[in-house]
């Protein structure tokens, strides 16, 4: 149970992790895990996320709350709560030239991006198909827009980053055209202390 | 002129029976009329002259590459107001403040507010707003009690001013001014984030100057001894009622522009006119109030922009946007003009060198500070915090302009002695900033590695994502708990799409207003219309078949439904064909069009649906037209071979008719506004070669290809249906008379397309505008040849 959390451990897992945190902001997080954990079981489960209301308006809520659900498990404790908000952390200057050998931090772009291409990607197949864009679209444009055109935004996105004709997008090809947008800016918030 | 001078006897008969001295002895029939129009003469000429300074040094590009505009406008104003000054020996044109605050800045703000993106601007409105209200103030407090301190020091000699007047005058000078920041940032292109904090404060910062210029133009009537703790807490409450007001009045004018444009659906002609009108209206209300003018202003247009582009037709937006530039640009031209005009005057000059020379060194010094200061408090809570090279370009970005000129001109002379001083330094400020920091900027920023606007198009994978990384992050607040700002955005976005979008836009653009469809209907129109240009450059456009991938059928759907599938699928497209045309001539054309649709060359043109650069391959298009060519020649040179040997029998061609299937559809392109595109333009080309309707599968036999000799290319192997149904009667088949008595010689030519009439006449244009040079041709017109099997066409690319 939470007592016997520590957050120093807590804290050390998570700066072995590459996802340095302050005190504060841990402490602030695992009492809002607390909160959501209704079973009281130091885990929580796909009820517990689905109770946060806005998360049930929100096109991608489900998708989400999958991502913090490691492969084929059914219950999420705090190391895991906390490693899949990692990835949202800015990403600090400081940071940039670190150690070349150690393992790529949670918040660098790739893993952002990475993140986001599982999103698209559930079957886990590494590529997103038109299948899987179609449904994300849907789930994100207006109900005004018909199938058709959906179906044609889907295939000139397709067509935009697919550079080796497969009609679909691998997670290099994802990379690669999103490689003027501002990730570290755009796939990140502030952790409030 | 002659006009009015028939009209003028009338009246000069009339004043002869007034007893004025306008007798006339005989009837004039011209008479120079100088004093009646000379005022709005004087002011188009005065317009016309500054917008042709723009292109006297536009001859010399280099000039513009190292000097920015306004500066080069600057000179040229002193060239003229030297010229006049030597005329006239007093300068007869000056900038005058109520015209340059009613009748020229107005517009530029206007255009600031209705093309500021909105989304960068609220992003960062906190940083913006920290900037233009405590720099600025910071920036007129310092510079006012610096000068005072200088001036107490006897540094300034004997000039008679007072804490208060000074401090009024660091408030007009500190504020940076949104007109030379125009001017001189967008010569430059830093980035968007740098860009939109600097712009954003010069246009807020409105509110704070002129807070700061009453109020204290207050206090030096009141005089120093009456201002007390109650005057001071009333000039602290001012500034919220100006400022906040002020907004409160552009918004207010915003939903009425947004209303109107609700309703205007049917005054389509007039309805640009309405922004501009109520934007100076929402400008003059707030001056009438003494609030905000500018902030008015920059509100109304920054509110009404996303409604207003949703609810109006494209050919309005866009008479609306160019037409804001028009008037922005020609405003800004006039301006910086005048300020060169304004400056050859010997009365307004009163040289004081240490209070000028102080008067830059603050402003500089003290700019640099504030904004260090402010950067370094912002940066504890900004997500991506700017870096020191964003903030020296930002201090030295703080350029003073023609707003603080405006001002200053408007402070009364009696309680103001030194005024002449004032506005001598002044002038020497706003020169200062817009000449030489102007030049410099550019060197500065390139040398400081400063990061550069991105220039690149956005694609709608990356719109896309954008929406993806927008909801994660409203997702991931919402499990961490925490309110944060895109919390508030999507409470925002929700709010408005339940409220706003049904109480401002019209039923159809709440449809069509969601963002990725509007890039994807925009990336389609940019395509459509390169393409249109791409094929018009080639000589004639392609014909494109695209039945698999189209979301238009067009087997099944003909006549009535058409209309409705163009007006769904497009909202409106901005080419030149119109769908008044298509209705009109609908069911025949269609027939027309199907036929041809399939039986057409598709050509090379096949490869260039994509337009994705990964994918055209311009060598092997060569390559394809050298063979069509060469093929056409050939099967030339067998007509006239057969023409003289007699008619080849027609069953030759039935037996490769049986034999080719119709071609296997090839890639088509994916956009489903492109067979519209496609349509309507080979239907505009089809009507205005007045083809009759039953008639539309012609083909000109002399650009057959001939099957034999050919190598397989797939497109070639389209047999024409209208060819394998009808009864091929060779008789009825005319070449082109043209095309048999001059060979064209080279690709270009060929690609004419020149459809016949199944008749011994033909309607062919270019026949008939070559009607002289066929005269003979017409009476020794040998036997047709026989049709040969293959695909005719003569156009492509």
């Amino acid at each position: 149970s939470g007592s016997n959390f520590s957050t120093i451990t807590v804290c050390r897992e998570l700066h072995e992790m590459g996802f340095h945190v302050s005190h504060s902001q841990i402490t602030r997080l695992y009492s809002r895990f607390t909160s959501l954990d209704k079973g009281e079981n130091g885990t929580l489960s796909r009820e517990d996320f689905q109770r946060i209301p806005e998360l049930a308006i929100n096109p991608l809520g489900d998708r989400i709350i999958n991502a913090f659900f490691p492969e084929g498990e059914d219950q999420v404790n705090f190391r895991g709560f906390m490693r899949t908000l990692a990835h949202f952390r800015p990403i600090e200057d400081n940071e940039k030239n670190k150690d070349p050998t150690a393992s790529e931090p949670l918040n660098s772009r790739t893993n952002k991006l990475l993140f986001a291409f599982q999103l698209y990607d559930l079957d886990r197949d590494d590529k997103i198909s038109r299948d899987e864009l179609l449904q994300v679209l849907r789930m994100m444009v207006g109900v005004n827009i018909s199938d058709e055109q959906l179906g044609s935004i889907a295939d000139r996105t397709i067509q935009e980053a697919d550079q080796n004709g497969d009609n679909s997008i691998s997670f290099n090809e994802f990379i690669k055209v999103l490689e003027k947008v501002d990730v570290e800016q755009k796939m990140s918030i502030r952790f409030l202390h | 002129m002659v006009l009015l001078a028939i009209s003028r006897p009338s009246l000069a008969s009339e004043a002869t029976g007034n007893g004025t001295e306008n007798t006339i002895t005989t009837l004039p029939i011209v008479i120079w009329k100088w004093e009646e129009i000379h005022f709005p003469y004087l002011v188009a000429l005065w317009v016309l002259v500054s917008w042709l300074c723009k292109l006297v040094f536009q001859l010399n590009p280099c000039l513009t590459r190292v000097i920015p505009e306004s500066g080069l406008l600057i000179c040229i104003g002193w060239v003229l107001g030297g010229i006049i000054y030597g005329a006239d020996k007093v300068q007869t044109f000056r900038l005058q403040p109520f015209t340059f605050f009613f009748y020229l800045l107005p517009q530029i703000v206007l255009d600031a507010g209705y093309s500021m993106p909105n989304k960068l601007f609220f992003g960062n409105l906190g940083a913006i707003l920290v900037y233009a209200v405590i720099g600025t103030c910071w920036n007129a407090a310092t510079l006012g009690l610096a000068l005072w301190g200088c001036w107490l020091g006897g540094a300034m000699g004997n000039i008679d001013t007072g804490l208060l007047q000074l401090l009024l005058f660091g408030s007009l000078i500190a504020a940076v001014d949104p007109v030379a920041v125009i001017a001189v940032f967008e010569e430059v292109h830093v980035n968007e984030v740098l860009y939109i904090l600097v712009f954003g404060e010069s246009l807020l910062n409105d509110g704070v100057t002129v807070v700061l210029f009453n109020v204290f133009d207050a206090f030096v009537s009141l005089g120093g001894a009456q201002i007390d703790a109650v005057e001071i807490i009333k000039g602290i409450i001012s500034f919220f009622v100006v400022a906040v007001g002020g907004s409160l009045v552009g918004v207010v004018f915003a939903l009425l522009i947004s209303l109107l444009t609700r309703c205007t659906k049917n005054i389509q002609i007039i309805e640009p006119g309405f922004i501009f009108v109520l934007g100076y209206l929402s400008y003059l209300t707030a001056e009438m109030l003494s609030l905000s003018a500018i902030l008015s202003c920059t509100f109304c247009g920054v509110c009404c922009q996303k409604y207003i582009n949703a609810n109006m037709d494209e050919r309005s937006v866009s008479t609306v946007r160019s037409t804001m530039k028009v008037f922005a640009n020609g405003s800004e031209t006039i301006i910086f003009v005048f300020l060169g005009i304004s400056a050859i005057d010997p009365s307004i000059w009163v040289w004081n060198t240490a209070f000028i020379l102080l008067t830059l060194l603050f402003i500089f010094v003290f700019r640099f500070i504030g904004v260090f200061l402010l950067t370094w408090i912002l940066n504890q809570y900004r997500l991506v915090p700017l870096d020191f090279i964003d903030q020296l370009v930002m201090g030295y970005g703080g350029l003073r302009g023609a707003v603080a000129y405006g001002l200053v001109l408007l402070l009364d002379e009696n309680k103001y002695k030194e005024k002449k001083l004032m506005i001598s330094t002044t002038l020497i400020v706003v020169y200062f900033t817009v000449m030489l920091q102007g030049i410099t900027m550019k060197p500065l920023v390139t040398w400081l590695k400063v990061k550069r606007a991105a220039v690149s198009e956005r694609t709608l994978a990356e719109k896309i994502q954008n929406r993806t990384f927008d909801h994660m992050l409203v997702a991931i607040e919402d499990i961490s708990g925490q309110i944060g700002d895109n919390y508030m955005r999507d409470k925002w976005n929700n709010f408005e799409e339940k409220w706003l979008y049904w109480l401002l836009m019209t039923p159809i653009a709440r449809k069509s207003c969601d963002p990725i469809f509007n890039i994807f209907h925009k990336l389609n129109i940019k395509d459509a219309t390169s393409y249109v240009k791409e094929g018009e450059r080639r000589g004639s456009l392609a014909f494109v078949r695209n039945e698999s991938k189209a979301d238009v059928d067009f087997n099944k759907k003909f006549g009535a439904d058409f209309s409705e599938m163009i007006r769904d699928s497009v909202p409106s497209v901005c080419l030149d064909m119109h769908e008044q045309d298509l209705k009109m001539r609908e069911s025949e054309d269609f027939d027309a069009h199907h036929l041809l649709q399939q039986h057409l060359y598709k050509g090379r043109k096949q490869h260039r649906h994509r337009y994705s650069r990964k994918h055209l391959e311009v060598n092997k298009d060569e390559h394809e037209v050298q063979e069509i060519f060469q093929r056409t020649m050939r099967s030339r040179l067998e007509s006239f071979k057969s023409a003289k040997m007699g008619v080849a029998p027609p069953k030759k061609i039935s037996k490769h008719l049986k034999k080719d299937q119709p071609q296997k559809v090839r890639e088509a392109c994916t956009f489903s506004s492109f067979p519209l595109v496609f349509i309507t333009i080979l239907l505009e080309f089809l009507i205005n070669l007045n083809l009759s309707p039953g008639l539309a599968g012609i083909v000109n036999p002399a650009f057959m290809a001939e099957m034999d000799t050919m190598d397989p290319m797939p497109p070639m192997q389209q047999i024409p249906s209208w060819l394998a149904e009808a009864e091929v009667d060779s008789s009825n088949m005319v070449p082109s008379q043209r095309a048999q008595l001059r060979l064209p010689w080279t690709p270009s030519n060929l690609r004419r397309l020149a459809p016949l009439c199944l008749s011994t006449h033909s309607n062919d244009s270019f026949l008939l505008a070559d009607s002289p040079a066929t005269q003979e041709g017409i009476s020794e017109l040998p036997p047709p040849p026989p049709p040969q099997d293959g695909q005719g066409q003569g156009t492509h690319k």
